[in-house]
């Protein structure tokens, strides 16, 4: 099993304290709250492992579809009752599921640690990263579908390319003109304290998790969406990139489709599996525009 | 990949127990906003009576205010009117950046502000009914 709730336990103390240096006041509140309700999630967990001891297995619904197999090209259900173990997670049901019952049940995953962004499903009609949410936090049963919004290529694969052209529109790599010579070979030195302000933006695993739940970009195909902009926070608020390039990213953000689009729903703030302040940070940059915008005038 | 599968909106309104604060609140506050804009309309339109002359204009309120549905559309606008200016409060917050982490919180401290105001404003507004206002 990848994510046993020991290890859970003993690596939250590590990151606590790793986090708890500069952090403005405003993050240590956030990171309080995420640990208050990882407690509460313990607790259930903990409640749910001695009912499990009797149960024993888990009801998973499954949303099927496959276009290249008679009968499977309209979307239905499959039930899966797969042997729980303790500290199972959704990915872990999955992959039991497919190499015990059915081979031909489709998913993307790899690293089943919450670090290469691929499992990122609708589990009991919410977004989420499968190999990081635990089974016996679920109700059953388990509905797990391919994230909303997203067309379905085959049972809960859907296709990423809406969400990588987004992502790519925001050109996601540094751009400073003014780089040290090749000789020199000069670091380029970011201060503590920007690199603490971006530190949340560059976490994100492009699972598209955010993207999904944003109801703006269900309706505008053309929006950035969360992740993009986040993305974009991550260079714009880099002290090392020339206000020239700034500027032209702020162009970039703030088109029509840009962080005026947003809401502020929080539902990709909600969602985000790495917690990335994901509305926050959009609001910053609206601020952001607006500033750029009136310089101008 | 020779075929896909649109799904549509999924997270449709028949998800709506699924929905979170923030969702809601941002539901709300359309709805609520859409209720004052169409209030602002009747409102125009009863006050316009008076161009016919005051008495047209008393009378008018008076049969309007002897209704009982009257009186319970205005705890509602009430309730819409608070709603929308404490969750407007709230939204000028998050677009100042100030207390997003507490975006749920402020928006449950909305609804039962609101829900505190209505309730204390049920007497006035259905007092007098049936013995002129
Ligand atoms: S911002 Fe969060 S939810 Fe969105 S793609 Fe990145 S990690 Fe996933
Ligand atoms: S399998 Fe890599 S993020 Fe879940």
């Amino acid at each position: 099993m990848s994510t046993q709730p020991q290890d859970a336990e003993t690596e939250q103390p590590a990151e606590e304290a790793e986090e708890a240096e500069p952090e403005s006041e405003h993050q240590q509140r956030r990171m309080a709250e995420k640990a208050r309700r990882a407690e509460e999630r313990a607790r259930t967990r903990e409640k749910r492992d001695r009912v499990a001891e009797d149960e024993e297995t888990y009801h998973l619904r499954v949303f099927r579809y496959d276009p290249d197999v008679d009968g499977k090209g309209d979307p239905y259900f499959d039930d899966f009752h797969v042997p729980y173990e303790q500290g199972m997670t959704v990915l872990d049901a999955l992959i039991y599921a497919r190499d015990h019952y059915d081979p031909s049940l489709t998913f993307r995953h790899s690293c089943q640690q919450a670090v290469c962004g691929s499992d990122a499903m609708f589990v009991n009609g919410r977004q989420t990263l499968c190999c990081k949410t635990q089974l016996n936090e679920l109700d059953e049963p388990v509905r797990i579908e391919p994230l909303p919004h997203q067309e379905v290529v085959k049972d809960l694969v859907v296709d990423m390319e809406h969400f990588y052209d987004q992502m790519e529109a925001v050109e996601p790599y540094f751009q400073a003109i003014d780089t040290p010579e090749v000789e020199d070979l000069e670091e380029q030195r970011q201060s503590r304290e920007n690199r603490e302000k971006i530190k949340m933006s560059t976490r994100c695993i492009w699972c598209a998790a955010c993207m999904s739940s944003c109801n703006i970009a269900a309706g505008d195909n053309q929006y950035l969406g969360p992740a993009a902009i986040n993305k974009a926070y991550r260079f714009a608020m880099d002290e090392r990139e020339e206000d020239e390039v700034k500027e032209h990213r702020m162009n970039v953000l703030a088109d029509e489709h840009g962080v005026w689009r947003c809401q502020t729903q929080f539902s990709c703030t909600e969602v985000c599996p790495k917690d990335i302040p994901l509305t926050e940070h959009i609001q910053e940059l609206k601020r952001e525009a607006v500033k750029e915008s009136l310089k101008f005038w | 990949m020779s075929q896909s599968y649109d799904r549509g909106a999924v997270e449709d309104f028949g998800r709506w127990t699924e929905f979170s604060a923030g969702m809601w609140a941002w539901i709300l506050h359309k709805f609520t906003g859409w209720v004052l804009v169409g209030y602002l309309f009747t409102h125009i339109a009863v006050l316009s009576s008076a161009m016919q002359g005051g008495a047209v204009y008393t009378e008018t309120i008076q049969t309007l205010e002897g209704l009982f549905v009257v009186r319970v559309m205005e705890v509602g606008l009430l309730a819409a009117a608070v709603f929308h200016i404490l969750n407007g409060i709230r939204l000028l917050m998050v677009d100042l950046g100030i207390g997003l982490e507490a975006q749920d919180r402020s928006f449950y401290a909305s609804l039962v502000i609101t829900g505190a105001i209505v309730v204390a404003s049920v007497p006035t507004f259905l007092s007098g009914l049936g013995g002129g206002a």
